[in-house]
């Protein structure tokens, strides 16, 4: 007699699914960023992408595990994704592959593989670049590339020497900069003036970028891929953080806006720290994490010394993650205290 | 009428796949070739067979008597012969055996005396054991016995009666079907809850994907001039749960500690409703009901069933095609295949589907958990499955009851939205099942325990009690010959018997002690041993519990201080006379 237990009936639903519409929700962004920064970037994700497909199978065979169930997952290409989008988009593609294959290797198969991870590997992707090549991954392009396809593709693998010009900063840490330089002889609002590196906004180009990932994350809430705790808490507390610096001496601090449509502000809130696997489960933890995260990244990213703080953020939050579930467990049917 | 509804959190909406089977009217299905009638069909007490092999029966008459007030009577389905009372397979996942009373049907269908009577000239009680004699129970498929939750709470006032008719499992379309025909007996079976229970207001939840089935209601319930609400509720899976229907209607929220009277609400089931006002006003036991056939066949339908039919012998009615290659009974969240295509139709059978592979195709394969917490979302009782999963796994049970395994429900939600495919329902049964079993392995320890405890210290006692009497008769013998002793020495120096006699006496009870029970000494020092152990055992455990006394005010202690000190000093002083009786 077969044995299979209820429910027979199953919704239409698997990992593999979940992490393809994570990887639609990223479209929108990677377009604006292939379209108003450059094509470089599509490079960038297909060396990623080859990389963590190639480590995962790797790990796999060496864990003895089935290749094509794993593979076929998808999560190690949603890595390998948010890998690409958050390094520079001319960073030379051995430091990409190095840090997926860590990423991969490291932040996911050591700790178990699959829904084992208690760091995001892609952070950890980031922490390990940013603190081994702290050069290398603060040079963004301020203004667009302007450059040929067949040249950055030549940055890239090293074919081309990297021009001075390119060794800007994002407008984040161009602002950052700039500040600390003019010793207050320049207001925020002067040097946001600058149209050719702020943009609109919040920095040219990559605002809309930003935007991009703002649509993508609305639409993956929309789909319930996540819920809107996360992303509510992460924007709520950056904005009431960098809005109470910003009423306090607006010459100092750079508006809200600014700080959530720069840099890495809206991906890390949609599609980081959204992470289910490293991130808070009850409604309650996500919104502390989200909260903190948003917090903790503004912190780093205007008192520290790095361009950007949400991976550090991010990674900071996991290590609190499981502390914050087990305290914030919501009561259970029947059991509401009424008082 | 409009009313204030609730939601309840979480739940899912499985495609319903409900109207295959209500395109034709009810079917009362034919007599099978035999009848095999488990006696265990509800919740309580295993009922005694009245009746053995070569018995003639009637449709009706009792088989199995109620053993104790929560278990329900069995009855003989059809007139016919008892050929068999034995073990037979039992349509449940586990497979087991369980006591039938197998009958060969007469083809007479002969029904015994039936004594209708009217229900307004029983007291209460009456009322009660009627219903327990006649066998009526949950019929939504808890069996639990229907009497036994129509006594009211003597403490919290009834506010509510709910009927549930909500039906929120896909593919089963019986109680719709029932509302649909026998509205008006629905609705007096209603009447004597009501009349039992008295709330305050009864709510007749029905899912609001039968709309055929609230009208016949509304009209039934206006036909009896009953104040009843018909309430057409959102189609939810699990809204027909209990716990959920109550939520929605109600606005209160059961925990798996309480029962629903301790909130003042009660709830049946329509069907069992239904077979009440028969059992009452028809003097008719629960001998069938209605099954709905369906899944892969070729003409879904609702059958009325006798109650031990084969469930091959039901299918077949419905046509089922070639591949169908198992029978689930139940639906398809809760339900479950059953472990032979012929284990009988009981009570608890609402619905029966015909499984095939292309109708519920193999799950995907296993894949680890990625929090991402739909289960979490979909749980209607808002627990956290996946947490709960990670430990049942890790077989680390008690943290499961941390997250309130107990009161999970079964009802499939978490296991219908995984997107790992993991099996939470069965991982959370496993859990159950081994606390349940390990607290009865405690239980059977804690006993044996208590056992060998009163067997040890009863053996010491009785040994104790044998030295003390040897060493009595010994201490006799001895003063016997002292006494012989100072009787000859009276004889020689007659003055002073009186201190001789005393004088020697304790001087030869040493000697015999030590001398006459020697083959005891062995056994005395094991028993010192024994003593000294249970003393040392006695002392830790008074040791561990608090004590009045050892919070003495200092002064108080002092005080015992200088009162021990001064015995032992005059015990030095008295050690001098060498009377070393006093300072025992």
């Amino acid at each position: 007699m077969m044995f299979a237990p209820a429910p027979f009936l199953l919704k239409d639903t698997s990992v593999s699914r979940v992490m393809t519409q994570v990887c639609l929700a990223l479209v929108p962004g990677i377009a604006a960023y292939a379209w108003l920064v450059g094509p470089a970037i599509l490079v960038q994700i297909v060396i990623a992408t080859l990389t963590a497909l190639f480590a995962e199978a790797l790990v796999l065979k060496l864990r003895d595990k089935p290749l094509a169930m794993f593979l076929g997952d998808g999560s190690a290409i949603v890595t390998a994704w948010l890998i690409a989008l958050t390094f520079p988009p001319l960073a030379p593609w051995w430091l990409v592959v190095t840090a997926t294959a860590f990423a991969i290797i490291f932040a996911k198969h050591i700790y178990g593989g699959l829904g084992q991870n208690p760091f995001n590997p892609a952070m950890v992707a980031f922490a390990v670049g940013i603190v081994s090549f702290p050069a290398l991954m603060s040079q963004w392009p301020q203004v667009g590339l302007q450059m040929p396809l067949s040249e950055q593709i030549g940055v890239i693998f090293g074919l081309v020497p990297r021009v001075d010009a390119l060794s800007g900063a994002t407008p984040l840490d161009a602002l950052k900069t700039a500040l600390k330089l003019g010793e207050g002889s320049f207001g925020v609002a002067q040097l946001l003036a600058n149209q050719d590196i702020y943009g609109n906004f919040a920095g040219r180009g990559w605002e809309w970028v930003s935007v991009g990932y703002l649509l993508g994350g609305l639409w993956m809430w929309q789909r319930k891929l996540i819920t809107w705790h996360v992303p509510a808490a992460f924007v709520g507390a950056m904005t009431v953080l960098a809005g109470s610096l910003w009423l306090y001496d607006p010459a100092q601090f750079a508006s809200p806006l600014f700080h959530i449509f720069s840099g890495g502000s809206l991906l890390g809130a949609f599609f980081i720290a959204t992470d289910p696997v490293s991130g808070c489960t009850t409604p309650r933890g996500k919104l502390i994490f989200g909260a903190g995260a948003g917090l903790l990244a503004y912190i780093i990213r205007v008192f520290g010394g790095y361009p950007d703080g949400i991976a550090f953020a991010v990674l900071l939050m996991n290590l609190s993650a499981p502390v914050i579930d087990l305290l914030t467990q919501p009561a259970i049917f029947g059991m509401k205290d009424k008082s | 009428m409009l009313m204030n509804l609730f939601k309840f959190k979480g739940g899912v909406k499985p495609p319903t796949n409900k109207t295959q089977s209500v395109g034709l009217p009810i079917a009362k299905a034919p007599l099978p070739s035999r009848l095999v009638v488990p006696l265990h069909q509800s919740i309580g007490g295993t009922p005694r067979p009245v009746v053995q092999a070569g018995d003639k029966v009637l449709k009706g008459q009792l088989i199995g008597e109620a053993d104790g007030w929560i278990s329900a009577a069995v009855h003989a389905p059809t007139s016919g012969t008892v050929v068999d009372v034995a073990m037979h397979v039992q349509p449940h996942p586990s497979g087991l055996d369980a006591m039938c009373v197998v009958i060969e049907p007469d083809g007479r269908d002969e029904w015994i005396a039936r004594e209708p009577v009217d229900y307004a000239t029983l007291t209460q009680e009456e009322v009660r054991e009627r219903l327990q004699q006649a066998g009526v129970v949950g019929l939504g498929g808890a069996v639990f016995p229907t009497h036994g939750k129509l006594t009211a709470s003597k403490t919290v006032p009834m506010d509510e009666l709910i009927i549930n008719g909500a039906e929120c499992e896909p593919f089963i379309t019986c109680d719709d079907l029932l509302m649909r025909e026998r509205a008006d007996e629905v609705v007096q079976g209603i009447a004597i809850f009501r009349d039992l229970l008295r709330p305050k207001k009864v709510l007749i939840g029905i899912e609001d994907n039968k709309p055929e089935a609230a009208e016949a209601m509304r009209t039934a319930v206006k036909a009896a001039g009953e104040d009843f609400a018909v309430v057409q509720v959102p189609t939810l899976y699990p809204a027909g749960g209990a716990k959920q229907l109550i939520r929605v209607l109600t606005g209160k929220e059961v925990p798996a500690a309480k029962r629903s009277t301790d909130l003042g609400v009660q709830c049946f089931n329509v069907a069992t409703a239904y077979t009440a006002w028969r059992a009452i006003a028809h003097g008719e036991p629960v001998v069938s009901r209605l099954v709905t056939v369906t899944g892969n066949v070729g003409e879904p339908r609702n059958y009325e069933v006798l109650i031990g039919t084969p469930m091959n012998e039901v299918l077949a009615l419905a046509q089922p095609k070639a591949d169908t290659d198992g029978i689930v009974m139940g639906g398809p969240m809760m339900g479950f295949l059953v472990p032979d295509m012929t284990v009988p139709v009981v009570k608890a059978t609402n619905c029966l589907i015909a499984h095939s592979e292309q109708l519920f195709p193999p799950k995907a394969p296993e894949m680890p958990c990625i929090r991402c917490g739909s289960c979490a979302q979909a749980c209607p009782h808002e627990l956290q499955p996946f947490e709960m999963y990670w430990f049942a796994r890790a077989k680390n049970f008690g943290k499961t009851q941390e997250y309130h395994i107990f009161d999970c429900i079964e009802c499939g939600c978490c296991s219908f939205v995984c997107p790992s495919r993991i099996p939470l329902v069965q991982y959370f049964r496993f859990a159950k099942s081994e606390i349940w079993a390990r607290e009865r392995d405690k239980n059977a320890a804690d006993g044996a325990k208590t056992r060998f405890e009163f067997k040890q210290e009863r053996e010491a006692r009785e040994k104790a009690e044998k030295a003390e009497k040897l060493a009595k008769a010994a201490a006799a013998q001895a003063a016997k010959k002292a006494a012989e002793a100072a009787a000859v020495a009276a004889a020689e120096t007659a003055s002073p018997t009186a201190e001789a006699a005393v004088a020697p006496a304790p001087a030869a009870e040493t000697p015999a002690v030590a001398t006459a029970p020697a083959i005891d000494a062995d056994k005395a020092t094991k028993m010192a041993t024994i003593q000294a152990a249970m003393e040392r055992a006695k002392a830790q455990r008074e040791a561990a519990q608090p004590k009045n006394t050892e919070v003495q005010a200092p002064a108080i202690q002092l005080e015992i201080a200088e009162i021990d000190a001064r015995r032992q000093a005059a015990g030095v002083e008295t050690a001098a006379p060498a009377n070393d009786q006093k300072t025992e």
